[in-house]
């Protein structure tokens, strides 16, 4: 792996999320045979212009004094490093501490990377932002920061996700965002991103497209990797100030890769078990799932050679998950860069695993899990079990669970329709 | 070692012939397995005895670059149960029936990714193609199918923008061969056409800086746009316009009149420019 940017990520700070980081792709982005650049020509200036603006931003302490205010007088950061001990008790084995990224501003881990895109986006001269939204938890994390800097904001979503999370169709709304409706394909979260490229390829002179997730074509999945580290250097230090040490294993769901990158890259140079959670579906052999990494093979869609569920001639296959955030046929490049590496070590929670650690965690500890984070919560409490009690798990909770009530109620068989 | 500008002797006589007879190239596209396999295979027919070069769309699930009338054409391709082997085969037809037409296969990185840049190369030069066009993979990422379609003697086409910056311009000029397809549109396939003295100058500074022919498509509707633009550009590319003959007409066989009767307007419009 190239070298060739030291420099440029080891801003010093006081503040305790700007640590010197490595793992630099290389200068066209890609992470071993994986990531890259692989969009229509149209693309490519607009795309070299966001990867010029974001170096120059990140070495420049104004953009970071700026962001880290952000973070932590509107967004709410730092977020709290939990230790869940009525949930540890109850499911026995190691210790289980919670990264609370639900308690940020808008309820997801979402909005640290849409702060600092839209700070990009405004240092850029644009006046409008697009993006592309599943669970709809990016979408309205970027209608936020298109609302807080003035900026017109469309957002692409698929009919279907736009159906089961109505809250947060209503909620974009409401902060002045235009919901665009995607019928192409599935209709959920890979025709949303093939719909915001195509917007984006006609209005690149004056929008910013603030992409929700580490994939991508370069620089997104390095861009939106630095944009969530914050959390997991954050539980670094909270963990080593409230444990002594550092944990055993780390754990994050994967829909992209966002919270997932966030979170486990601090940890990368450490001896820590770094564990990613698929969304397994009705099983991994039901093939009704979104497991890329478990299940697909390498390839190259939105931009960027990695992991995907495809059929044996290339044609993306239609995936599922109970969680919209997760139901995306794709991962980001770099954790099919360390997974390959032996860096990673991958793990599936079905529906109904997600759906009982949701209802484990709410009432042992009173927290309401997003139904993606209810994937790492699941898999952190199989793998806490298998350990002992001086051992400890980190599990990242990216999100809270108000926008999942309805599907999780008719899960229950408390509102009609059970699906 | 510098590669020879155009690697296929059908489209290097393609395009000295359309010089000779003072006007551009008429290159058609559709895609392969719209509406279905039987029908498909009539249009590509229809359209090969018209254009110079025919482009034949491998469908793909996720065409990012193409508008609403590409896309449907791709759905209602892979929904009639089109695979890569039968994009093969239709080619390979049009090609028995049209030894000097130039044909493209243009699509997406990923369907000849997953056969293997080696295995596509050679089956598309079995079926007689003479290039390959793939929209997302720019010259940079060229290391994963240059070498396969150089060995089977395949033109790797390469696009530019709008908003292609100089260096770009270079940068494509020196790996593109066959032709370069200028994109006459920041948007889209099947939107609205650039301003033309705009299309115009950048067409003239693409052809100072290479020696590849350049051929001009996005947005080129009507006889009268294909005119004008084939005053300067060694090609005028028609697709969105071709593939919407399929989605309007009622049965095959209007599919058929339709396609023959917009084919020929194009053609005439393209050789009476001067
Ligand atoms: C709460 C929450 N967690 C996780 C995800 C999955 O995305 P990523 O893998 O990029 O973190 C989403 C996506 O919408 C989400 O809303």
């Amino acid at each position: 792996m190239s070298t060739s940017r030291p420099d440029v990520l080891h801003l010093q700070s006081d503040i305790a999320y700007s640590l010197p980081i490595g793992h630099m792709p290389d200068a066209g982005g890609h992470f071993g045979r994986f990531g890259g650049r692989f969009a229509a020509e149209t693309l490519m200036r607009p795309l070299k212009e966001i990867e010029d603006a974001f170096f120059e931003a990140w070495n420049d302490p104004a953009f970071h004094a700026e962001r880290l205010d952000l973070l932590k007088n509107y967004v709410g950061r730092a977020t709290p490093l939990y230790h869940a001990r009525r949930l540890s008790e109850e499911n026995g084995g190691a210790r289980i501490w919670l990264k609370r990224e639900d308690l940020n501003h808008t309820g997801a881990h979402k909005i640290n990377n849409t702060i600092g895109q839209g700070l990009l986006a405004r240092r850029m001269g644009k006046k409008k932002v697009l993006a592309e939204t599943g669970a709809g938890q990016h979408g309205v994390a970027t209608a936020t920061v298109a609302a807080l800097f003035g900026m017109q904001c469309d957002i692409y979503m698929g009919r279907e996700d736009v159906e089961r999370q109505m809250p947060n169709v209503l909620r974009m709304r409401l902060l002045g965002a235009n919901v665009i409706p995607v019928d192409s394909g599935t209709a959920t979260l890979k025709d949303a991103v093939n719909e915001a490229l195509r917007n984006w390829v006609a209005s690149c002179e004056d929008t910013f497209y603030i992409f929700g997730t580490a994939a991508g074509p370069h620089p997104f999945p390095l861009m939106v990797r630095q944009f969530h580290t914050v959390i997991g250097q954050e539980a670094r230090a909270q963990i080593i100030e409230q444990a002594g040490r550092l944990p055993d294993a780390v754990v994050a769901c994967v829909g992209g890769g966002s919270n997932a990158m966030g979170m486990l890259h601090p940890f990368r140079d450490d001896e820590v078990r770094l564990v990613a959670v698929e969304a397994a579906g009705h099983g991994l052999d039901s093939g009704e799932h979104a497991a890329s990494l478990a299940a697909g093979k390498p390839g190259i869609l939105h931009g960027n050679l990695t992991y995907l569920l495809e059929d044996d001639e290339g044609q993306i296959q239609g995936t599922h998950s109970i969680s919209a955030g997760l139901d995306y046929p794709g991962v980001g490049p770099e954790l099919a860069f360390m997974l390959e590496e032996g860096r990673l070590q991958l793990d599936a929670a079905t529906d109904d695993e997600a759906l009982q650690a949701l209802q484990l965690l709410t009432r042992t500890e009173g927290i309401i899990p997003a139904l993606e984070s209810s994937h790492a919560l699941a898999a952190g409490l199989r793998i806490a079990r298998d350990m002992n009690p001086d051992q400890i798990v980190v599990i990242n909770l990216s999100g809270r669970g108000d926008k999942d009530m309805n599907t999780v109620f008719r899960h229950l068989g408390w509102m009609e329709d059970a699906s | 070692m510098k590669q020879p500008d155009i690697r296929s002797a059908r489209l290097r006589r393609t395009f000295e012939r359309c010089s000779n007879e003072g006007r551009s190239a008429l290159v058609g596209y559709l895609t392969a397995g719209d509406p279905d396999i039987a029908t498909s295979l009539e249009l590509l027919q229809t359209l090969a005895g018209q254009v110079d070069i025919l482009e034949i769309g491998m469908p793909f699930s996720d065409p990012m670059a193409d508008g609403p009338v590409i896309q449907a054409a791709s759905e209602r391709a892979l929904e009639a149960g089109t695979h890569i082997g039968d994009v093969f085969a239709l080619t390979r037809r049009v090609r028995d029936a049209h030894p000097d037409l130039g044909i493209v296969l243009m699509g997406y990185a990923n369907v000849p990714y997953a056969m293997g840049f080696d295995a596509f190369a050679e089956k598309a030069k079995a079926c007689g193609a003479d290039g390959v066009l793939m929209v997302d993979i720019p010259p940079e990422e060229g290391g994963i199918c240059d070498d396969a379609l150089a060995g089977q003697g395949l033109d790797r086409i390469l696009l530019l923008s709008p908003t292609s910056p100089e260096e770009r311009i270079r940068l494509v000029c020196e790996n593109a061969t066959g032709f370069i397809y200028y994109v006459s549109l920041t948007g889209i396939t099947g939107a609205d056409m650039g301003d033309m003295d705009d299309i115009r100058a950048r067409v003239e500074r693409i052809k100072s800086l290479g020696r590849l022919p350049v051929c001009v498509g996005f947005g080129i509707k009507t006889p009268e746009q294909a005119a004008r633009v084939a005053a300067f550009a060694d090609g005028v590319v028609v697709g969105s316009h071709f593939v919407s003959q399929i989605a309007h007409a009622a049965n095959a066989c209007e599919m058929r009149d339709c396609m023959s009767s917009s084919a020929e307007q194009m053609r005439r419009a393209v050789a009476a420019a001067t």
